[in-house]
């Protein structure tokens, strides 16, 4: 739920909203207050206003009114008549359509923002950047020249060399195919180790946030619905509504405990137990996120056997939250790890699911491919 | 040939004297609003419309001897507009004015605006960013602007006949030449020379446009 804010409550590593901010007949009255570290995913549905949020805070949105704060620099203070104009906020922002200026080559389109960034602060990052993003075969190359994912790769090398205090990324992914979205998702990864610089990450795809987000911004129809810490909230059954039915689920974190060369796979270990999944391309010991939706966890009341399903989690159920139409979501405690399973209410009453009931979880190893694993920040 | 050279000189100086103007029009109509906006767009529309003898008109009562204007610049420098291959440039650039402002609006409408945002958060201020973005990519339709308007100078004849007069080597344009060929018995090959001439100078520009406008679809194309 968005915190009330206090006025003598700012303080450094904090980015700090209480605004409203118009759109036509739209309006997003957004008070939050987020770590301005790590990243923060910014979730909600078409129209919710995630974009309508992140403009605001660049300064690109026209009618806004209230106060921006990040750590501890007013952007907008409506009170006392502050208003930053969009080039001294000094946020890297990364639009849908990446807007790569077309008449510069990839190399001049990187430079235009770090040679304006002011000399002080972080030493330029240019060749870790380049490295990171994969940018040193595109230098030479004009933007029309490049595929949907290059062009997004350049667009975050720009940004991030411009040095900014702050990342915003509005659906950098949105236009790209699957794969592609999974290959970015992967130099983000690799971005938020080599180059600190906090993010807000806008999406309406909840997969995307398993993998990077430290802390969610839930927004509904103009409103701050939550906002905390991101495995915290993507567990909170009370916020399932915001989530959406068949985007809910549970995510655990892990570690890499073995690769299982001969069968492809590697086994996973949680608080839980331990997950049999597609083997993934990670050294051992690599904490890991693994997002598992309810609608892939089956429940046993007994081990059954000739049952090809690897992964077999003992657990208790906590509560049974009914949904519209057949469903039931079950959440389980499975020795301290939160698992939600989507089953019918027919299955429910046929094997008689009431809270303390001890149960077996079943997942499939392949619904937990790569796609559905994310990997943690490396320095914590 | 010095009726080629002073035409060619004319419609340099004109497009030259144009550009900047046209530039700044094509910015405050396409991207602001203002009170008087429609009359200024009128204004600057208006010698397509009008005959340009009375655009020559028009500019001899702004610019002339009696007129404040005229007098100003008579006395403060020394220059008089009419009857002069300064009043021929100035006749010139009025007509070929809409042609540019139209040529490099359209140019600038096509400029995703979007990209002036991104180069506002990368740093950039709001002139730098018109500067090393918008103007770039606008450049096709400056260029495309600049041929049409250096090809119509060329052209000109009723505002330049009107307000600069037919005076050999000083406002006898090509056009001007040809008019004047034509009314002198035993004209007619010296007309004709000069006609040959003028349609080589319509085709180059012509190509140039060509080129101009290949190299934006190219700039322009989605990124």
């Amino acid at each position: 739920m968005g915190q009330p804010l206090g006025p003598a409550l700012v303080a450094p590593g904090v980015i700090e909203l209480d605004f409203i901010a118009r759109r036509g007949e739209f309006q997003l009255e957004a008070r939050a207050s987020l770590p301005s570290t790590g990243i923060t995913g910014v979730f909600g549905r078409s129209g919710a206003g995630k974009s309508t949020l992140v403009n605001a805070i660049a300064g690109v949105a026209a009618d806004v009114s209230g106060r921006i704060e990040v750590d501890g620099q007013a952007f907008l203070d409506s009170a006392s008549g502050v208003r930053l104009a969009i080039e001294a906020r000094r946020v890297g922002y990364v639009f849908q359509d990446a807007r790569l200026f077309p008449h510069l080559r990839v190399e001049t389109n990187l430079r235009y923002g770090a040679r304006r960034a002011p000399a002080d602060g972080p030493v330029a990052l240019w060749e870790n950047i380049i490295e990171a993003l994969d940018l040193s075969q595109l230098l030479r190359r004009w933007p029309h020249s490049l595929s949907g994912g290059e062009r997004q790769r350049v667009a975050i090398g720009r940004a991030l060399l411009a040095r900014p205090r702050l990342m915003l990324m509005d659906e950098p992914l949105a236009s790209l195919d699957a794969p592609r979205k999974s290959e970015i998702l992967h130099y983000i990864e690799r971005l938020r180790d080599a180059c600190p610089v906090p993010m807000l990450y806008v999406s309406h795809a909840l997969d995307e946030l398993v993998r990077i987000a430290d802390h969610l911004l839930l927004l509904s129809e103009g409103k701050v619905m939550a906002s905390g810490p991101f495995i915290e909230l993507i567990a909170d059954s009370t916020l399932q509504p915001y989530l959406g039915r068949f985007e809910a689920g549970s995510v655990l974190e892990c570690v890499v405990k073995s690769h299982d060369e001969a069968f492809g796979l590697s086994v996973l270990g949680f608080v839980g137990g331990e997950l049999r999944v597609p083997q993934l391309d990670a050294p051992l010991g690599t904490r890991l996120r693994a997002r598992l939706r309810a609608r892939d966890v089956a429940l046993a009341l007994s081990d059954p056997i000739d049952l090809s399903i690897t992964n077999r989690v003992k657990g208790t159920v906590m509560s049974l939250t009914f949904r519209d139409g057949p469903y039931v979501d079950v959440l389980l405690n499975a020795s301290g790890a939160h698992l939600h399973a989507l089953v019918t209410r027919e299955s429910c009453a046929r094997l008689g699911l009431a809270a303390g009931v001890p149960v077996i979880a079943l997942i499939k190893a392949v619904a937990l491919d790569s796609r559905a694993v994310g990997y943690a920040r490396r320095s914590r | 040939m010095p009726v080629l050279l002073l035409s060619l000189r004319v419609a340099a100086l004109a497009t030259l004297l144009c550009l900047p103007v046209a530039i700044a029009l094509a910015w405050m109509l396409a991207r602001h609003r203002f009170p008087g906006r429609m009359v200024l767009d009128a204004l600057v529309h208006a010698p397509l419309v009008l005959p340009p003898v009375v655009v020559g008109y028009g500019l001899l009562g702004l610019f002339g001897r009696q007129s404040w204007a005229g007098e100003w610049l008579a006395q403060r420098f020394a220059v008089q507009l009419p009857f002069s291959t300064a009043g021929a440039v100035l006749a010139a650039a009025v007509m070929a004015l809409p042609l540019m402002v139209r040529s490099v609006r359209l140019g600038l409408e096509a400029i995703d605006r979007g990209l002036e945002t991104a180069a506002r958060t990368l740093g950039a201020g709001p002139l730098d960013a018109f500067l090393t973005v918008s103007l770039p990519l606008m450049l096709p339709g400056i260029v495309a602007g600049a041929v049409l308007a250096f090809a119509a100078s060329l052209g000109e004849f009723g505002a330049t006949m009107t307000f600069a007069a037919n005076i050999p080597d000083e406002t006898r344009t090509l056009t001007l030449a040809i008019y004047t060929a034509l009314q002198t018995p035993g004209g007619e090959d010296t007309a004709k020379a000069l006609v040959m001439i003028s349609m080589s100078l319509a085709v180059a520009a012509l190509l140039i446009a060509e080129w101009a406008s290949r190299l934006a679809q190219r700039w322009l194309r989605p990124a």
